[in-house]
């Protein structure tokens, strides 16, 4: 059974039509690829899967049960994470704060036991410190784990929000052009680091990115989005060489 | 219930009504177009009151000249208060504009008991108003009559100015996209000011009604009725001029209906404004923001 | 997580000590006037710490503290004072059965006036966090408009605009103060637990705290009703410390001084709450000359009543407007950086 299976997502907003009859299955251990033009819903898909958007039609179901207009929190503890495209770290928490949140909706504390630090607590809490170490260390950042998040350079504050979803303990990440901003060597230390994450931790893998060298070399399918309806998908080798694609993305990649 | 009796509640009721819509004017027009809820707004309506009462009184000036300045000097008073407050905030997240709202309002509510004093002042009404018309064998004070008909004539002005002039249309941009308006090369920070300027003239009109039909003022008589068109401006869909009088409408015959009809329960009228917000709140949660939602 | 941690609990001990030690001869030395204005501070922290909790912690910016220092005041009130008493003061409406037979300790009281505030505030919760931002603000000040004008009209519970009288002064510098270090301790430790990040997590970035799993709705809920519950404990103490309770002591003022404290303090900070807290309260002591008839030999000033006000008005808009981050930022007293500060090294 698919992990994760998506039939006629279709998302409106007044009269503008986001996402059309948007289908996807993703089977455990995938890394697919969500491609296409700006503007074309690939996030408002996301949107959709991770709970922030009410789907105006179709079902979502993960692990067999649907999730589809469910809240994002939900969703999260269910096993879907995901980086935002413009990132969104906390602020004014550190480093390894931002990571150790990612446990809290896991704990089993009360909101008492926590307050009164109870032996039940302690023990989380460690494991909470613990844990997010070892992410950061997974993504490259425990020498900075006591800075703050803002004051990391775009590329780390990229790794730290994956680390950070991976602290929800999902099977199913969602990262939305995780490569965004980043120059060709970090690029492929990321496309490593997603390799190995999957690896790791077991991980489905469903990303939205630009970066055409990066897609085709990490992804094993890609579906193709233009105005919300999909235009294509298959393997990378099959989407390079597929006219309309040509025609609708990678067209507008050399007009601009 | 005889009619007669619900057809002078309710003209009651339109008359109340009027003024927290003349008051919700300009809670609508600043949010509409900053997003600020103009906490002290009421408290500018109070200073209006005062503005009057002293041109009558230390200035022996007639009536409508006396109210005239009032709505002048209130005006004035809007503007220094955006130039001197919220103009340095503008870009400042929304919470602290809201802040100093508060206290601009606790500043303006104290001064005024710093300056004229906390006993309240008898507010002497023009005898114009203090008249007794029979209309249909119902006896109704000039004030009740003249009072929508006042609120209407000042509607229209407003609307006037807001479809049918340069600034009004800018006003208009400003409010449904203050960076582009900006680049087009308007002057947004005037165009703000004009607003606070005929937001506060409509709440000194308001505020002069309020105290001829009480006929006292005192330095906190701004807060309630405040608050209650701020609630006004909520339940016409805040931003929306026409939408903030009926509102007030709404709101002045609700709570004049309560009192008429269930009299054991008058105390509790001033919580009628916040039931309906309440009411609102359940039925649009976001009320009449919208959310930001992540991309 | 911190090598310091026992240096600093020893350090915190010892600070809780000197304290006491220094209340105690405050308490045995000091005027009548001294322990009052401490026994102000006590409260002030209270009810500051735990509106910072609500406001700056988590962001939500209620402005309803004042209801629930005025539900605090009245349970608790009402539950100290004699049945004979009651009889006494509730001349218009007799007070209504079972409040009218019941006494009850002091300490049971003031617990009571937190579990009932809280319960309001686990009540209004559910409407008010289906809003945000400043409309939240404005449905806050309504309820707390609403609650002063139940307060008002329910007279054989409230014996309405005439209020409590006689309300015995059990609310002395040890109970005052006891509960301000309760409060500061138990609010600070839920801030550092990761109940207190996800709070801050809503509060930066709530469609973030979604995505890593946190029930938004709930740790507002949760930091709207344990800031209930003090407020609620601190109304207690202060109606036990003034006797006379009336619904004009529960406006919006009420408010309006708290949120002078906490956004002075620094929206977020405890230490900053607390700091403002003892600054406001010392201030307005210190300031009251400004309203006071002034005798200047050649010319005399009569009592200007409200200057204060205006002088904390001015200063609250000037801080929004030069000084945003408050006294503290959001940060907060911490024994290393003391200690580093004083040239004791420790393990770092
Ligand atoms: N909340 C929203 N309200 C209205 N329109 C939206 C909203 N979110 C996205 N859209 C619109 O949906 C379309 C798809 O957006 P998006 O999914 O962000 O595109 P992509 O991620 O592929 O660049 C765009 O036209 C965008 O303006
Ligand atoms: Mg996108």
């Amino acid at each position: 059974m698919a992990l994760l299976t998506v039939e006629h997502l279709t998302m409106k907003f007044g009269g503008l039509v986001a996402v059309n009859d948007f289908d996807l299955a993703l089977e455990k251990n995938e890394i697919v690829g969500l491609i296409g033009p700006n503007g074309a819903g690939k996030t408002t898909v996301f949107n959709m899967i991770a709970g922030y958007y009410t789907p105006t039609e179709g079902a979502i179901r993960f692990q067999g049960s649907s999730i589809a207009g469910q809240k994002a929190n939900r969703i999260t503890k269910a096993g879907i994470a995901r980086t935002f495209q413009n990132i969104r770290l906390f602020s004014e928490l550190s480093v390894i704060e931002n990571v150790m949140i990612g446990y809290h909706c896991r704990i089993r504390s009360t909101f008492l036991g926590a307050t009164l630090r109870f032996p039940l607590y302690r023990r989380e809490e460690k494991m909470m410190v613990e844990g997010a170490m070892n992410l950061l260390r997974e993504v490259g950042l425990e020498d900075v784990a006591r800075e703050m998040s803002t004051s990391l350079p775009y590329g780390k504050q990229r790794r730290l929000e994956i680390a950070r979803a991976l602290a929800t303990g999902p099977q199913l990440l969602l990262l939305d052009e995780p490569a965004a901003g980043m120059n060709a060597n970090e690029t492929q230390d990321l496309l490593q680091l997603i390799l190995k994450l999957r690896k790791d931790y077991n991980l489905t893998v469903f990303l939205i990115e630009h970066d055409m060298k990066f897609v085709m070399e990490i992804c094993e399918r890609l579906k193709v989005l233009d105005y919300g309806t999909t235009i294509a998908e298959g393997t990378p080798h099959e989407i390079q060489n597929n006219p309309r694609v040509i025609e609708a993305y990678l067209g507008e990649v050399q007009r601009a | 219930m005889e009619l007669t009796f619900f057809l002078q509640q309710m003209i009651n009721g339109v008359a109340l009504g009027s003024l927290y819509g003349l008051i919700a004017i300009g809670y609508t027009m600043v949010y509409g177009i900053i997003r600020l809820i103009n906490f002290a707004h009421g408290d500018v309506m109070m200073m209006g009151c005062y503005f009057a009462y002293f041109g009558i009184l230390m200035f022996s000036l007639p009536w409508w000249a006396s109210f005239a300045v009032a709505l002048l000097l209130t005006a004035a008073l809007g503007v220094l208060m955006d130039k001197g407050a919220y103009l340095p905030v503008r870009n400042a997240p929304r919470i602290s504009a809201l802040i100093t709202a508060i206290g601009v309002s606790f500043l303006l509510e104290n001064l005024g008991l710093v300056v004229f004093g906390g006993r309240p002042k008898g507010f002497e009404t023009p005898d114009m108003f203090n008249e007794v018309y029979e209309v249909a064998g119902l006896m109704f004070p000039a004030l009740v009559l003249w009072t929508p008909l006042l609120t209407l004539a000042i509607l229209g002005i407003i609307l006037l100015i807001i479809y049918r002039t340069k600034t009004g249309r800018a006003m208009r941009c400003i409010s449904h996209d203050m960076e582009t308006t900006k680049l087009m090369g308007v002057d947004v920070n005037r165009i703000i000011s004009i607003t606070f300027a005929v937001g506060s003239a409509a709440a000194a009109a308001g505020g002069i009604m309020w105290a001829m039909r009480y006929p006292e003022i005192n330095p906190l008589m701004g807060i309630i009725p405040g608050f209650k068109a701020f609630v006004a401006a909520v339940l016409g869909g805040i931003g929306n001029i026409t939408g903030a009088m009926l509102g007030g409408l709404l709101l002045g015959i609700a709570e004049i209906l309560l009192v008429a009809l269930m009299p054991e329960l008058a105390g509790y009228r001033d919580a009628v404004a916040f039931g309906l917000l309440i009411l609102i709140l359940l039925f649009r949660p976001t009320g009449l923001m919208g959310t930001k939602l992540p991309d | 997580m911190d090598p310091n941690h026992l240096r600093n609990q020893i350090l915190s001990i010892a600070g809780t000590v000197v304290l006491l030690a220094l209340l105690y001869v405050a308490n045995t030395q000091g005027s009548d006037y001294t322990i009052r204005i401490l026994n102000n501070i006590a409260i002030f922290i209270i009810l500051a710490v735990s509106y910072n909790l609500i406001n700056g912690v988590t962001g939500q910016f209620s402005l309803a503290p004042n209801a629930f220092v005025a539900i605090g005041s009245y349970t608790s009130a009402l539950l100290t004072l004699t049945p004979m008493e009651k009889e006494i003061s509730f001349i218009i409406e007799p007070c209504i059965w079972p409040l009218s037979v019941i006494t009850l300790p002091f300490i049971v009281s003031l617990v009571a006036a937190g579990v009932v505030a809280a319960l309001l505030a686990l009540l209004m919760g559910f409407p008010v966090f289906r809003t945000r931002g400043d409309y939240l603000a404005i449905v806050t000040l309504g309820f707390g408009e609403v609650v002063r004008v139940i307060a008002n009209n329910t007279q054989s519970i409230t014996n309405g605009p005439l209020g409590l009288k006689g309300i015995a002064d059990f609310t002395n510098i040890w109970w005052a103060w006891g509960f301000a270090i309760i409060t500061v301790f138990l609010i600070g430790r839920m801030i550092r637990s990761s109940y207190g990040m996800a709070m801050k997590a809503v509060k930066f970035d709530q469609a973030a705290a979604e995505a890593v799993g946190i029930n938004t709705y709930w740790h507002k809920m949760l930091a709207f009703t344990t800031s209930a519950f003090f407020q609620g404990v601190g109304g207690g103490l202060l109606a036990h410390l003034i006797t006379t309770i009336s619904p004009v002591l529960f406006t919006f003022f009420l408010t309006f001084n708290l949120l002078i404290i906490i956004v002075a303090g620094g929206l977020g900070s405890t230490t900053g709450a607390i700091i403002a807290a003892i600054l406001f309260t010392w201030g307005g002591e210190a300031l009251r000359f400004v309203e006071e008839p002034m005798d200047l030999g050649f010319i005399d000033i009569p009592g200007i009543p409200g200057m204060r006000m205006v002088i904390f008005s001015v200063i609250l808009v000037l801080i929004m407007i030069f000084a945003r981050q408050g006294l503290m930022g959001t940060r907060e007293f911490n024994w290393n950086w003391v200690c580093r500060k004083l040239g004791i090294g420790g393990r770092s």
